[in-house]
């Protein structure tokens, strides 16, 4: 039997069995990267949206760092997030390296950017388009921002979507800040690396796929959600207040 | 006795692009008072929806000055209105809540705005649903319901089918006609359009405008006297004569 179909074959026999370590460790991994991604959005659209309104001397090279940062490269937010939390540094005080918490900080860093960067186009784009008849309206600067923001749910749910494919992915900075501790610390990602320096291939391509197949499911149900509520959007909505 | 402008412009110019190299409007100056219906016409590019712009706030003047009645209400509608992904009626109430009306008001009075412009049963439907004309028909209603003193129209019927620009005029028509609230008189209407049918049957005055410069500024009737305007203004005569050939 080749590695791929002995992995294919792995990973339905770990989904199947129900193997209890391997849910608890999917269910950490996605409780990591939902965490982070949430308050990386909230973070990121806010700044994204107001940036996308807001006309000031330097925007341009701010945004310009702002795309910089996109391909932050995760290794080396895990090392300065744990530069941060190591007990020398400036945030050792809070007690998080090798932790959750530790884990969702190094993704909100790698997440915020995307986001920002994703949001303020989109907004920028639509400030474009109809920001002027807000405006005309009455809605000036972040009220502007946040109605352009609601108007375009649509299209950040997929940022959204975006920034959770980038946090559940990315092995480097939680393999650094949370020490891949089993039973701890231990994601999917940082499991399949570790299955692989052991020379477990199909355990370890097995893992991938059913971080795949996590991930499928969930872009599913979202744009599942986001169909429905289209159609429920060019539907009579009397009754509902928006 | 002298009528006090309710929003005027004075020798008013506006140059835009990265270095102001583009002058969309050049020395205009222009002085609206209660009441009075002025159409603002040329080809495109001639600086109609700047000098639009303008006169909202949402263009600053790079020489000149613009001045407003302290307390005057304006509207302004575009010739493609943007609606929310939001009910016709909480489309028309935004409008009311961001100028400070209690969300619950707000939406009581948009639904009374939706009827009279004859969209009430339609206002649970989402306002990106609605068709082109009646998108237009909402957005009137979003600014009738702000009863201002000043509406300013930036070719609100060009992207109609003729009817719905007869429903839209009949709209724009009525709505000036009728003071803007209780103990207000009418309001002014500025508006910019091509259609010179349209010109003709609202319009009091007419504006002229060529490469961001007034050509003529006429009453209804002189502007469309050929003599007069052939006399005073070859350009806006030639203009006329190729907006009716």
């Amino acid at each position: 039997m080749n590695t791929w179909t002995e992995s294919l074959h792995t990973a339905l026999g770990l989904v199947m069995s129900g193997d209890a370590t391997l849910w608890v460790i999917v269910m950490r991994s996605l409780a990591v990267s939902a965490t982070a991604c949430a308050i990386g959005c909230a973070l990121g659209m806010l700044l994204g949206a107001w940036l996308g309104v807001s006309r000031f001397a330097g925007r341009g090279a701010l945004l310009t760092v702002l795309n910089t940062l996109l391909a932050l490269p995760s290794v080396v937010v895990g090392l300065v997030v744990y530069l941060l939390l190591s007990r020398s540094g400036p945030l050792g005080f809070l007690g998080w390296l090798f932790s959750f918490q530790a884990m969702v900080l190094a993704q909100v860093v790698l997440v915020v950017p995307v986001v920002t960067a994703l949001t303020r186009q989109v907004i920028e784009d639509a400030d474009m388009h109809h920001g002027e008849q807000l405006q005309s309206l009455g809605a000036q600067g972040l009220l502007r921002a946040g109605l352009l923001a609601w108007d375009e749910r649509y299209a950040l749910l997929t940022v959204g979507i975006t920034a959770f494919g980038r946090a559940i992915s990315e092995v480097g900075a939680v393999m650094i800040v949370g020490g891949n501790i089993d039973g701890f610390t231990r994601v999917m990602t940082t499991a399949i690396a570790l299955e692989t320096s052991k020379g477990d291939l199909p355990l370890a391509l097995g893992l991938g796929l059913v971080l795949l197949g996590v991930v499928l499911l969930l872009n599913a149900l979202v744009s599942l959600v986001r169909r429905w509520r289209e159609r429920l959007d060019t539907q009579t909505v009397a009754g509902v207040a928006w | 006795m002298v009528t006090q402008a309710l929003v005027s412009l004075d020798r008013a110019t506006v140059r835009l692009g990265s270095a102001a190299q583009v002058a969309a409007l050049s020395e205009v100056s222009l002085s609206v008072a209660p009441g009075e219906r002025v159409a603002l016409v040329g080809a495109n590019g001639s600086g109609k929806s700047t000098l639009l712009r303008c006169l909202h706030g949402l263009q600053t003047v790079s020489s000149g000055s613009l001045q407003t009645t302290p307390g005057v209400r304006q509207a302004m509608l575009f010739q493609r209105p943007h609606l929310m992904r939001m009910s016709a009626q909480s489309n028309v109430a935004l409008g009311l809540w961001l100028r400070g009306t209690p969300w619950a008001q707000a939406r009581q009075q948009a639904l009374m705005a939706l009827q009279r412009v004859g969209l009430g049963d339609m206002a649970g439907r989402n306002g990106r649903a609605l068709s082109g004309g009646q998108q237009q028909r909402v957005a009137l209603a979003r600014a009738w319901a702000m009863q201002p003193d000043v509406w300013l129209l930036d070719e609100p019927t060009a992207s109609l089918d003729p009817h719905a620009k007869r429903e839209v005029e009949a709209l724009i028509a009525a709505f000036t006609n009728e003071p803007a609230g209780p103990g207000r008189p009418a309001p002014s209407l500025i508006w910019a359009s091509h259609n010179l049918g349209q010109v003709k049957r609202l319009a009091t005055r007419v504006l002229c405008l060529e490469a961001g410069r007034v050509l003529i500024d006429a009453s209804i009737n002189d502007f469309f006297n050929a003599d007069w305007l052939a006399h005073r203004s070859p350009q806006a005569f030639a203009f006329v004569q190729g907006e009716t050939a």
